[in-house]
């Protein structure tokens, strides 16, 4: 049976602030979801949500795996339980190597009731599936000695994090923006990476503004938000559509969302993600 | 702050100061050092500590006279060591209670000259080798108090003399013992590199057992001449109920160049004044400190890098971690003298806080009286990042095990420059034991 993300009605504050108004959606493992819609449209609250960050507050709603809430499961348990946020700012830990970083995460994933200390997978199986996972990345294998994201390009941090994607094989993968910032032979390097993984064990929420990563991930629907709400569902024809017209026709067909969105842009600058 | 008053001395009063000459065998030029120390030690525990060095140190507590130099040491005593079974190490000389209970050195090294071994026995046997150098230059007794007493009342220690272009190309060890309840241990190490010489030696404190109180006095000295190249690294891993009071001293000539290396992870309470004096010019230092405090430990250096000459070169990097209610003081300085044209000189501290309660204190200086020179300090000081902590979590790391992992890599910029392997894997260890994880 394929496991269920079931997101329903969130409403999320950061700092006492509304931003997400009612979301609402599921992702069964095998599809691909892509979510679109302007800055400040609550895209990437709604995948730090997703993951437990802390400075996310859920005011009302539920999030589900096959039935199970996760709203308060730290990121640990919810990363254990199969998802998995490939961060649009990766973050850069320093002094700790990547392939370290990667077997206590590998181990913790796959063994999920592993307790700190206790042992970690085999150093040389895990080695040769980092080295073939990063082969087929196209990555130099000499990445897993240095530390994590410490110094890397914006397009090494991205496909590091899709590295991790693949060696930690989530249920739920939420990719955000990961085609952002990246020159387009990264982005193919990317969409191809992401291609090979996603398969009938994953579900993929792709947040994205353009359309390469999609090429090569069709999604099955698309999603649009705008004000902190999905205001419209569709197939890959609509992220298509708002790929080549961009958000104008969708603010014209959804008023209230648009003035709402207006009002927020008076009063403060766009939401932006935790860096 | 220590007063006169608050050291009602009994174990090192005159009397007791007389009692134990009469238990030496030494040399007089020997004696006549420490009874000038004595005096000195006497005239300053009346005087207050150096302020500047002291003002964030709280020795309120400190009771001299619960400690005692011990008869006879239990050379028995099982020792838990960090680094003693990590390596083939060409000589190993072991004290217990400031005694020396062994003393070994490979053969193809005695015979090119090479001495390793007891200070007491030393200062006997090779008085001429030892006597220009012991307290006179690296650490004089007349510092503070501290000094003084070490001065006057030191038992044993560790000596490496290396003869002149003789590299001795295997590791040395050193274990500094404490085993009897309320023992104090005035041992001292005396480094002595001829010219072009070169030599490692891994030294090590350690606790018999984890409950017993103790006392270090403690001195080192290292000695380089022009061309000389020594690795020395000190792991100080006390157990917590320990006082640690040490002068530590390098001196380097001319395009020598000296890699130090120290750990605090034990102790009560430590005070370390760690000096480097570049004396020739083209002489090099690189000083590396790893320190861990937790619970109630207070863990305290007073650092100085002193340019004497022109293209010298030092270069300090300290990290520390602190947890609980643990303390860590570092006041560093670079000193560059008039002369000392083309200096470069770097200190850096970066502490990192893991608990709300916890501590640092990092003040960096510098005096410079060149005017053609390059010297930069810096510290930083913070807490362990949540948006590191939310990444490692995200990739199914328990919080716990996130910040274990961020300490770990916060240290590994200074095990990077830890030049012997097994001191960066000992380190390692010693760290992970501490967070509480590891060990098998």
């Amino acid at each position: 049976m394929s496991s269920l993300l079931k997101i329903t009605d969130l409403h999320v504050s950061v700092d006492e602030k509304p931003i997400l108004k009612g979301v609402s959606l599921e992702i069964r493992q095998g599809e691909i979801h892509a979510l679109m819609g302007p800055n400040g449209s609550g895209k990437s609250t709604l995948a730090y949500t997703l993951v437990g960050h802390p400075k996310y507050e859920i005011t009302s709603g539920t999030i589900e795996v096959d039935g199970a809430p996760l709203n308060d499961l730290d990121p640990c348990e919810r990363a254990r339980l199969g998802l998995f946020l490939a961060f649009q700012y990766p973050v850069t830990i320093p002094g700790v190597k990547v392939a370290d970083f990667l077997r206590h995460a590998v181990t913790n994933i796959r063994n999920p009731a592993r307790k700190e200390g206790e042992g970690l997978i085999p150093m040389r199986d895990f080695r040769k599936e980092l080295k073939e996972r990063m082969e087929g990345l196209g990555m130099d294998v000499e990445f897993a000695r240095r530390y994590l994201n410490e110094g890397f390009s914006g397009g090494e941090k991205k496909r590091m994090e899709i590295l991790q994607l693949a060696m930690l094989q989530p249920k739920f993968a939420i990719l955000d923006e990961t085609d952002s910032g990246l020159d387009s032979d990264a982005v193919r390097v990317v969409s191809e990476g992401l291609q090979k993984l996603a398969g009938p064990q994953m579900g993929v929420l792709i947040i994205t503004h353009h359309e390469r990563l999609l090429e090569y991930n069709v999604p099955q629907f698309t999603h649009v938000m705008l004000a902190g709400k999905i205001v419209e569902t569709g197939d890959a024809s609509l992220a298509h559509e708002l790929h080549n017209h961009g958000y104008a026709t969708v603010r014209q067909r959804h008023p209230t969302e648009a003035a709402e969105e207006q009002e927020r842009e008076k009063t403060a600058p766009a939401a932006t993600a935790v860096r | 702050m220590l007063t006169a008053d608050s050291i009602p001395s009994t174990s090192f009063d005159a009397a007791a100061f007389e009692q134990f000459l009469a238990t030496r065998t030494e040399p007089a030029w020997v004696t006549d050092l420490r009874r000038g120390a004595y005096e000195t030690y006497r005239e300053l525990v009346a005087t207050e500590l150096d302020p500047e060095e002291w003002k964030r140190v709280d020795i309120r507590a400190f009771r001299p006279e619960k400690f005692a130099i011990p008869v006879a040491s239990q050379s028995a005593a099982a020792f838990g060591t960090l680094l003693a079974d990590r390596a083939e190490f060409a000589g190993v000389v072991s004290h217990v209670d400031g005694n020396c209970s062994r003393a070994t050195l490979a053969e193809k090294w005695t015979k090119q000259g090479v001495l390793f071994g007891n200070l007491s026995e030393m200062v006997q046997l090779h008085g001429d080798v030892l006597r220009p150098h012991l307290l006179t230059s690296a650490v004089k007794p007349e510092t503070d108090r501290f000094s003084a007493w070490h001065a006057a009342f030191w038992t044993g220690g560790t000596v490496l003399y290396v003869p002149r272009n003789v590299q001795v190309t295997e590791p040395l060890y050193s274990l500094i013992g404490l085993a009897a309840e309320g023992a104090a241990d005035f041992s001292h190490t005396l480094i002595i590199l001829e010219e072009g010489a070169s030599a490692t030696l891994l030294e090590e404190t350690s606790s018999a057992s984890p409950k017993s109180t103790g006392l270090h006095v403690g001195a080192v000295e290292l000695l380089l001449a022009p061309r000389s190249n020594l690795r020395y690294v000190q792991l100080q891993n006390w157990n917590d109920k320990v006082w640690h009071f040490a002068h530590q001293a390098g001196r380097v000539d001319r395009d020598a160049s000296l890699q130090w290396t120290v750990a605090g992870l034990g102790a009560k309470l430590a005070h370390i004044h760690q000096d480097v004096f570049l004396d020739g010019k083209g002489a090099a230092a690189e000083v590396n400190g790893v320190t861990f405090a937790t619970e109630r430990q207070v863990i305290s250096y007073y650092t100085q890098q002193t340019h004497n000459a022109p293209n010298t070169r030092s270069d300090l990097l300290y990290k520390d971690v602190v947890r609980d209610r643990a303390r860590c003081i570092w006041r560093g300085m670079i000193k560059v003298a008039k002369d000392a044209q083309k200096t470069d000189g770097y200190q850096r501290n970066d502490s990192l806080l893991m608990s709300e309660e916890c501590r640092a204190d990092a003040i960096p200086g510098l005096e410079i009286e060149a005017d053609d020179v390059r010297c930069t300090h810096g510290a930083t000081c913070g807490r362990v990042d949540e948006e590191q902590l939310f990444y490692c979590m995200c990739r199914g790391l328990k919080r716990s095990e996130a910040m274990h992992m961020i300490v770990e890599g916060f240290f590994q910029r200074v095990y990077d420059r830890i030049p012997v392997e097994i001191v960066r894997e000992t380190l390692g260890q010693a760290v992970e034991r501490k967070l509480g994880i590891g060990g098998e």
